[in-house]
C-alpha cells in the first residue's frame, strides 16, 4: 500500500515535472513575447507621438472639440491620449500573443476575439473622431451664419447642429463595436425624432411671430427697411 | 455694328504670328470662336475690358461712352473691347457687340483713324470675377495690348473722360498701374476707408486709395506678368482678384499711380452682402500676406504714390443708416461668437471688446487701437490656420460693424477735412502697430 502511494506520488510528481518542463518554454516565451511587445509598442508609442506632434494633431483635436473634453476629463492632451492608447493596445496584443502561447484552454478563444475586435475599436474611433471634427466645423459655420444673419438665439441653432451630428455619428461608432446595436437604433431614432419634433413644435408654435417677422422681412421688406439697412462696404 | 478687319494678307500674317505663339494653356482656356475673332483683330495698342453678367440695363450707354472716350483721347490708336461674358440671359453681350460706332461719331465728332473692334466671349455659364480678369489680361496678352484699362459694366456715371483718365498715364507715361479715386459720400466705401486703405498703406507702404476696384487701367507688361504668375486653378472663381492685382503691382515694383474719375455711384448694398465683400477683398489680403512677407516685413511708413487730379473727395449729404442695427449686431457677434474669438483674439483684445459690447450707444467707442490690433490678430490667425480661415473672415463681420458704428459716431457732423483727418489717424494707427502684426507673425510662425 505504502509502496503504491509512493509510486503514484513519483509518477504524479514526475507528470508535474515533465508538464512544467513543457510549460516553462512556453512561460519563457510569454515572457519574452511581454518584453518585445513592451518594446515595439513603446517604439511605436514614440514614433507616433513624433508624427502626431509634426502634423499638429493637437490642434486638429481643438477644433474637433476633442481637447476640450480631455480637460475636463483632466487627461493629457489628444497627442499624448492617443500615444498612449496606442501603446496599450499594442502591448497587451502581444501580451495575450504570449498568453495564448501558454495553451491555456478557453483563453483562445477569447484572445482571437479581442484580436478580431481591435479593428473594429479603430474604426470606430477614426469614425468618432473626425465625426467630432465634422460636428465642431458645422456647428461653428451655423453660429457664424446664424449671427451675420442676425437670426435670433444663433447658440441654440449651432448646439442643435452639434447635437444631430454627434448623436449620429456616436450611432454609428457603437454600430461599428457591435455594443448595444439594438439600443443604439433605438435611442437614436427617439433622440432624432424627439428633436425633430421639438423643432417643428418651437418654430410652429413658440417661433410663429419669429417665423412671420423673418418671411416677412425676408419677401415683403419695406422701402423704408431696405434703406435704413444699406451700408456700402466698398 | 460691330466693325471687323477685312481678312487680308497683312493681317493672316499677323494672326498667324499670334497664334503660333499661343501658349497650351490658353488655347485650353479661350474658346475656339474667341481666339478666332482676336486672330482677326491682330495686335491693338488699346484694350478696354468688360466683365459682364446680366448688365442689359446699362452695358449699351458704357459701351458708348468708352467708344466715346477712346475716340476722343485715342484717335490714332489700334483699340478693342473685349468683353468677358459670365452667362447672361438678358442679351448683354450682343449688346456690347452691337453698339454702332457711329452713334459715337456723330455725338463726338471726332473720328478714329483705326478700327475699333468689340468682342464677346461667354467664359462661364456663371461669373466668377476671376475667370473674366484671367479673359481679359490672356486677350491683352495675345493681342500685345500696351496700355489696357478694366470698367465697371454697372456704372451709371461713367464719362468718357474717364477712360483717357486711366489709360493716360500707362500709354504715355510708363505707368504700369493706374487705380482710381473717387468723390463720394464720407459714409460709402467703408470698408476700404477703415480697413484695406489703412492696412494696404501699413503693409505694402504705398497710399492707394481704392487698391480694390472695379475701374482700373494697366500696362501690357503688368497683365502679361500677372496672367503668368497668378495662381488661377484655386477652385474659388478667383474671387478678389483685383486686390491680388494691385498687390502684385506693388510687390512687383511696378509704377503705380491713382487717377481722380469723378463721382462714384452709389451701390444698394444690405447687410448680407457684407459677409461676401469681405471674403473678397480681406480674404484676398490676408490670403496674399503669407506669399508676400519678405516684401511687407521690411517695409516701414508709407508713401504718397503720383496722383492725377484730387486725392479724394467726399460728400457730405446726410445718408440714412441703421447705426443701432450695427451696434447690436457687434454686441450680439461678440457674446454669441466668444468661443470663435477666443481662438482668434489674444485674451486681452478680447476682454476689451466684451467690455465695450456691454456700453451703451452714447459711451460705446471702438478705439482706432482696439480695431487695429483686432485686424492684426484676425491676419496673424488666418495666415496659422487656428480655424477654418473661412470661419475667421465671417468672424470679422460682427466687429467692421462695431467699427463702423464708431466712425459713423465720429464723424457725424464732421467736415471733409475732419473725415480725411480721422482716416489718416486711423492709417498712422495702423502703420504705429505694424510691429505687434510683425511679432505675432513671427511667434506664431
Amino acid at each position: 500500500m505504502r509502496e503504491m502511494i509512493i509510486s503514484e506520488l513519483t509518477q504524479a510528481l514526475h507528470e508535474l515535472a515533465r508538464d512544467f518542463a513543457h510549460f516553462l518554454p512556453r512561460l519563457i516565451v510569454m515572457l519574452i513575447l511581454a518584453f518585445l511587445g513592451w518594446l515595439i509598442a513603446y517604439v511605436a508609442k514614440v514614433v507616433l507621438r513624433s508624427i502626431l506632434r509634426l502634423i499638429k494633431f493637437d490642434k486638429l483635436s481643438e477644433n474637433a472639440g476633442a481637447s476640450q473634453l480631455l480637460n475636463k476629463a483632466d487627461l493629457p492632451s489628444a497627442t499624448e491620449v492617443l500615444s498612449r492608447f496606442v501603446f496599450w493596445v499594442a502591448w497587451l496584443g502581444f501580451i495575450l500573443l504570449g498568453v495564448s502561447v501558454l495553451g491555456i484552454l478557453g483563453l483562445q478563444e477569447q484572445i482571437a476575439k479581442f484580436f478580431l475586435f481591435l479593428p473594429r475599436l479603430f474604426v470606430a474611433l477614426f469614425i468618432m473622431f473626425f465625426g467630432l471634427l465634422a460636428a465642431s466645423f458645422f456647428s461653428r459655420a451655423a453660429l457664424l451664419a446664424a449671427v451675420n444673419a442676425n437670426v435670433p438665439s444663433p447658440r441654440v441653432l449651432s448646439l442643435a447642429v452639434r447635437s444631430i451630428i454627434v448623436v449620429f455619428v456616436l450611432s454609428i461608432a457603437f454600430e461599428e463595436l457591435g455594443l448595444a446595436e439594438q439600443t443604439m437604433l433605438v435611442a437614436f431614432g427617439i433622440a432624432f425624432g424627439a428633436l425633430m419634433l421639438g423643432l417643428a413644435i418651437a418654430f410652429g408654435i413658440g417661433g410663429r411671430d419669429l417665423a412671420k417677422r423673418f418671411l416677412e422681412k425676408k419677401f415683403v421688406r419695406s422701402k423704408h427697411e431696405e434703406g435704413e439697412d444699406e451700408l456700402s462696404a466698398l | 455694328m460691330m466693325e471687323t478687319l477685312s481678312p487680308g494678307a497683312s493681317s493672316r500674317g499677323r494672326a498667324e504670328v499670334i497664334h503660333t505663339e499661343l501658349k497650351l494653356e490658353d488655347e485650353t482656356f479661350l474658346t475656339d470662336d474667341f481666339l478666332r475673332q482676336l486672330i482677326n483683330v491682330g495686335e491693338v495698342d488699346i484694350l478696354v475690358g468688360l466683365a459682364t453678367h446680366n448688365n442689359a440695363k446699362t452695358i449699351g450707354s458704357i459701351v458708348q461712352t468708352i467708344q466715346s472716350g477712346i475716340l476722343q483721347a485715342f484717335p490714332r490708336e489700334r483699340a478693342v473691347i473685349i468683353d468677358a461674358d459670365g452667362g447672361s440671359h438678358d442679351g448683354t453681350p450682343e449688346l456690347v457687340t452691337g453698339v454702332s460706332i457711329d452713334d459715337v461719331r456723330r455725338a463726338t465728332n471726332p473720328y478714329a483713324l483705326r478700327t475699333l473692334h468689340s468682342i464677346s466671349t461667354k467664359y462661364a455659364s456663371s461669373p466668377a470675377s476671376g475667370v473674366a480678369l484671367r479673359t481679359i489680361l490672356a486677350a491683352a496678352d495675345l493681342l500685345r495690348a500696351k496700355a489696357c484699362i478694366v470698367m465697371s459694366p454697372e456704372s451709371a456715371s461713367i464719362e468718357p473722360e474717364w477712360v483717357s483718365k486711366l489709360l493716360r498715364p500707362v500709354y504715355r507715361d510708363g505707368f504700369d498701374l493706374v487705380t482710381p479715386t473717387y468723390r463720394r459720400h464720407k459714409f460709402e466705401g467703408l470698408l476700404m476707408t477703415n480697413l484695406l486703405y489703412p492696412m494696404i498703406r501699413a503693409l505694402y507702404g504705398e497710399r492707394i486709395r481704392e487698391p480694390y476696384s472695379s475701374e482700373f487701367g494697366f500696362s501690357g507688361r503688368l497683365g502679361s506678368q500677372f496672367l503668368n504668375q497668378n495662381g488661377w486653378n484655386d477652385g474659388g472663381g478667383g474671387a478678389g482678384v483685383e486686390l491680388r492685382f494691385t498687390l502684385a503691382a506693388i510687390t512687383g515694383g511696378c509704377r503705380i499711380g491713382q487717377s481722380f474719375l469723378g463721382e462714384k455711384d452709389h451701390v444698394e448694398r444690405h447687410a448680407a452682402d457684407l459677409v461676401p465683400t469681405l471674403r473678397q477683398t480681406v480674404g484676398s489680403m490676408f490670403s496674399a500676406l503669407g506669399a508676400d512677407f519678405p516684401v511687407w516685413s521690411v517695409v516701414s511708413g508709407s508713401q504718397p504714390i503720383a496722383t492725377t487730379g484730387s486725392d479724394q473727395e467726399l460728400l457730405l449729404g446726410p445718408m440714412r443708416i441703421n447705426r443701432k442695427r450695427l451696434r447690436d449686431m457687434f454686441s450680439t457677434g461678440v457674446a454669441e461668437l466668444e468661443s470663435v474669438f477666443q481662438s482668434i483674439l489674444s485674451p486681452t483684445t478680447l476682454a476689451e471688446l466684451q467690455r465695450i459690447a456691454h456700453l451703451g450707444e452714447e459711451e460705446f467707442h471702438y478705439s482706432a487701437e482696439l480695431w487695429v490690433r483686432t485686424v492684426y490678430e484676425f491676419a496673424a490667425s488666418y495666415q496659422k490656420s487656428v480655424i477654418s480661415r473661412d470661419h475667421i473672415i465671417q468672424a470679422l463681420a460682427p466687429l467692421f460693424r462695431g467699427r463702423v458704428f464708431t466712425f459713423l459716431t465720429e464723424n457725424r457732423n464732421a467736415s471733409a477735412s475732419e473725415v480725411e483727418n480721422n482716416i489718416e489717424n486711423l492709417c498712422l494707427e495702423f502703420e504705429r502697430l505694424k510691429p505687434y502684426l510683425l511679432q505675432m507673425w513671427k511667434s506664431r510662425e
